[in-house]
């Protein structure tokens, strides 16, 4: 998996590219900590070019969730999320913690 | 039938899940249908490599699948510790974020997504029977 990271004024945006599973989870989480490490929690995730995510990666997405809302400073949203992807997210609950954008700027002009 | 055996890492997730993924389209599954076996294959490997064998590189994963006239089945062994799924707490979707656990996800898509989920420990061997049939 490669991660392209995107900083705005008001937002960073994270694109991670191929598979999130338990092989990769790591690196996402990493991807994610070191944005919320410089005091940034307004987070896109640019979904596009993600050809699957396991729980693994889900897990990821809660804890990053929970960080970025802590002391409403920041939220974690997701963007152009493929059919087969939101089926998982729908699946897992997840339609009801994450707001999804039909696309990277819309997502990114939600901050 | 098609078989083969990976080593029980993390790495191999990737190579499991392109040899599911070309049985499943060969044996005429949607893609819709072809991820969620992707995605339950994956959730059982990375259960066997966390729980059964208690991380990486300790044994491997022996994977069989076997296409009929209405169905496909995944048969998973490995040689870990007997894996006990009703040990697992059932995830609760509809928590709030605070209350939300971020674990048993893999087993619920498993069950949510294959027809029929088999767990056994026969002679020192987790066996996992996935099926998924076909439509019509």
């Amino acid at each position: 998996m490669e991660i392209t990271h995107t900083q705005f004024k008001h937002c960073d945006v994270l694109k991670p590219k191929g598979r999130i599973d338990s092989a990769s989870a790591p690196i996402f989480s990493d991807a994610i900590n070191a944005i919320t490490e410089e005091g940034r929690f307004r987070i896109v995730i640019d979904m596009s070019e993600l050809e699957f995510i396991s729980s693994a990666g889900l897990r990821v997405l809660i804890s990053a969730q929970k960080t970025c809302k802590r002391y409403n400073r920041g939220e974690v949203v997701l963007a152009t999320v493929p059919p087969v992807i939101m089926n998982s997210l729908e699946l897992a609950g997840f339609n009801i913690l994450f707001k999804t954008y039909p696309d990277v700027l819309s997502a990114v002009g939600n901050f | 039938m098609a078989f083969r055996v990976f080593p029980g890492d993390y790495a191999s997730l990737a190579e499991i899940a392109t040899f599911v993924r070309q049985v499943s389209i060969a044996a005429g599954f949607d893609s819709n249908t072809v991820y969620q076996i992707e995605t339950a294959v994956d959730e059982a490997c990375s259960n066997i490599i966390e729980h059964a064998y208690g991380g990486e590189h300790r044994g491997d994963i022996e994977c069989q699948c076997e296409i009929t006239a209405h169905s496909l089945t995944i048969t998973l062994k490995d040689h870990g510790k007997p894996f006990r799924p009703d040990k697992i707490a059932a995830p609760d979707l509809k928590a709030p974020l605070k209350k939300r656990q971020a674990h048993g996800l893999g087993l619920y898509f498993m069950r949510q997504w294959m027809d029929e989920v088999h767990f056994e420990f026969m002679d020192g061997v987790n066996v996992l029977t996935l099926i998924k049939h076909l439509p019509g």
